[in-house]
């Protein structure tokens, strides 16, 4: 699977796989009057996928918003768990945990949370080399005077992390496009140096907002498979909003799913596609949407059958 | 799209680093120093005055682009930042009798630390309403120098001393040319380290910040250290362009460091092209040359057109405003872009594209 030998792993968590790394503890988000989030409690572990999905409006992104310190939530608490590098011996480093909630964006990045955005946030004037060696920000050291220098630390620096600025080109394919400026990439093409640009921070926690929005069937089969060789050949733990139910059936460990900003069902896919209040909030009453039910009703009969043969 | 040299290989990550790979460049590179060293033997006192009042300008250019064409902060406030180098240095030479190089140093330090007090709006300004805060810190420094008798000694102006540095004195029939060397090593100097900037970490956390700055923090770059960075980095270029002034002026008064001064340095640059070294540099030295080219052109059509020379201060300040929307107009990214579409024609032709 893999055509060359990758030095650096991409993951930067030390948590054993199966811990829990993120917990929401029943968080409240109220824009004024508005309740964007209420109560939402649920716990992401290391080594998932684990897909948020909801209607228009249910709260998605807000939440990805609180998870990276863009938004402060007004009640409840957000955790991350770290850990040390492993001991020589094999035996894992100590757990750290970090309430997230009193913390800036920037100090959360540094904790190793890096996301995406639902609207491509990229730094457009810049090439996508430059965009992703942005992304080694919080690895590097910054002095106004060795970067004025060049030679020396600052350049040595540079080479150092291009390494594996180059691992990531290669892992999405972004090789042809290194050095042209963002701005004038085509749309997918910049959904996939968004990704890049996340993955080069060494993230212990990816949250990926609709890294699938606008896409066709097959730039989205595309970008579905980067995310999963994202997670299994980088290892990476992985938020993800997405809309469409087959690549979220397809790909995630667990779903979480809100409607009105409430969280209504939380479980693998198949119980969350069982889930009576699920078909409900988020296909709508029986009359209304029979067809997509049916697709669904489908879907997990296929899933089944899978599953038996 | 940009045409990009053929046949460039690049084997390590070194040389794609480097500065210059085609044999054009180096060439272009080569004939640049021999003009830049030929430059003090061929033209007379009147116009190497030109050339070193360049030099100064280039120096404080740059250390302004860095702030606005690549940190995306605007500041009206080059004026006060260059008012705070110049009495710092030369109060600290003069009046403290420390050597010029020292004062120099400290003015940088100086400078560096007020605009990075005066940066403090920028934390929770932007675009305009940061002009406008940035200008404040223009009308403040500007009050305080023209009211603080302490300053001046209460003469209104600084009478500075001939440069002295370690027993070698400025003589006064090699003046120009003397300066000449030493505001272009200063000027060289103040390119390379900015062109430096700009290709390690640091400088690119800058360009984030203009371009998104929700993506950047996101990312990891502390946005309030950044902003203030950059204005501490181009303060203090600032600084020593106007602590430059200062010796090489030999005086110093509060009506070289006014709003319009301000003003200049930011069509410079936006005429030379946001966010580029190279275009700072083309900047300053177009706006500098322009009211003395027009000076001289109506001096020599007098006979044809008595009404320039004799309003020409009126007109200079009408090209200066044409100048600038002209260029807003047809090419927002300056003369630094015009550059590059011109040696985009030369490397495709015959070719259009």
């Amino acid at each position: 699977m893999l055509t060359r030998a990758y030095q650096h792993s991409l993951n930067g968590s030390h948590l054993p796989s199966g811990r829990p790394l993120l917990e929401v503890d029943h968080i409240s988000l109220f824009f004024g009057g508005v309740t964007a989030l209420k109560d939402v409690a649920f716990t992401v572990t290391e080594g998932h996928v684990h897909a948020v999905i909801g209607p228009n409006g249910a709260g998605k992104s807000s939440l990805l918003n609180c998870i990276s310190g863009l938004y402060h939530p007004q009640e409840g608490q957000i955790r991350l768990h770290t850990a040390d590098a492993p001991h020589e011996d094999g035996t894992h480093g100590k757990v750290h945990t970090h309430a997230l909630t009193s913390l800036p964006p920037h100090r959360i990045a540094r904790l190793g949370v890096a996301r995406s955005f639902q609207n491509i946030e990229l730094f457009s004037h810049l090439t996508v080399l430059d965009n992703l060696m942005l992304g080694r920000h919080i690895h590097m050291r910054h002095s106004v005077l060795t970067s004025m220098l060049w030679f020396g630390p600052a350049r040595r620096q540079e080479i150092a992390h291009r390494q594996l600025v180059e691992e990531v080109i290669d892992l999405l394919q972004l090789q042809a496009f290194r050095n042209k400026p963002v701005g004038s990439l085509a749309y997918g093409i910049q959904k996939r140096v968004e990704l890049g640009r996340a993955l080069c921070l060494q993230p212990a926690l990816l949250l990926l907002d609709e890294p699938m929005a606008g896409m066709n069937a097959e730039e989205k089969e595309d970008m579905a498979r980067y995310v999963l060789d994202v997670h299994e050949l980088a290892g990476v733990s992985v938020v993800l909003i997405e809309h469409d139910m087959n690549v979220v059936m397809d790909i995630s460990d667990r779903v979480s799913v809100l409607d009105f900003g409430k969280l209504i069902a939380d479980g693998t896919p198949d119980e969350v596609k069982a889930d009576p209040a699920v078909i409900e909030a988020y296909l709508g009453a029986e009359e209304e949407d029979d067809e997509v039910k049916e697709a669904l009703r489908r879907q997990t009969r296929h899933v089944e059958e899978e599953h038996r043969g | 799209m940009a045409a990009t040299a053929t046949g460039i290989h690049h084997r390590s990550y070194s040389s794609e680093l480097s500065l210059r790979a085609t044999k054009a460049e180096y060439f272009r590179l080569g004939l640049m120093v021999v003009v830049l060293l030929v430059v003090p033997f061929v033209l007379d006192n009147y116009w190497l005055s030109i050339a070193n009042t360049i030099l100064i300008a280039v120096i404080g250019a740059v250390g302004l682009n860095i702030l606005v064409g690549y940190t995306g902060q605007i500041s009206l406030g080059q004026g006060g930042f260059l008012a705070v180098g110049a009495y710092t240095s030369v109060i600290i030479s003069d009046r403290m009798g420390l050597p010029v190089p020292v004062a120099i140093a400290l003015a940088v330090l100086m400078t560096a630390a007020v605009g990075t007090f005066f940066g403090l709006p920028g934390l929770r300004l932007k675009g305009l309403y940061l002009a406008i805060a940035t200008l404040a810190s223009q009308q403040i420094i500007e009050f305080v120098i023209r009211r603080w008798g302490w300053l001046t000694e209460d003469q209104g102006f600084i009478d500075v001393e001939r440069l002295e540095v370690a027993g070698f004195r400025v003589e006064r029939t090699l003046f120009e040319q003397q300066w000449y060397w030493i505001l272009l090593a200063f000027a060289v100097l103040t390119v390379l380290t900015a062109r430096n900037l700009f290709r390690t970490g640091l400088g690119r956390s800058f360009m984030a910040v203009r371009d998104q700055d929700i993506a950047a923090e996101a990312i990891g770059v502390n946005l309030a250290r950044a902003k203030l960075t950059a204005f501490a980095v181009s303060s203090g270029f600032v600084g020593l362009a106007g602590a430059l002034t200062a010796h090489y002026t030999e005086i110093v008064t509060w009506e070289r460091f006014t709003l319009d001064v301000s003003i200049l340095y930011l069509a410079m640059i936006i005429v030379g092209g946001l966010g580029s070294i190279a275009g700072a540099v083309y900047g300053a030295i177009f706006m500098t040359l322009l009211p003395v080219l027009i000076r001289e052109a109506a001096t020599s059509i007098r006979d044809v057109a008595p009404f320039l020379a004799s309003q020409l201060p009126a007109v200079q300040n009408a090209v200066f405003g044409l100048t600038i929307i002209v260029f807003l107009i047809v090419e927002p990214r300056g003369l630094d872009r015009i550059w590059q579409r011109i040696k985009d024609y030369v490397r495709f032709w015959p070719f259009r594209y």
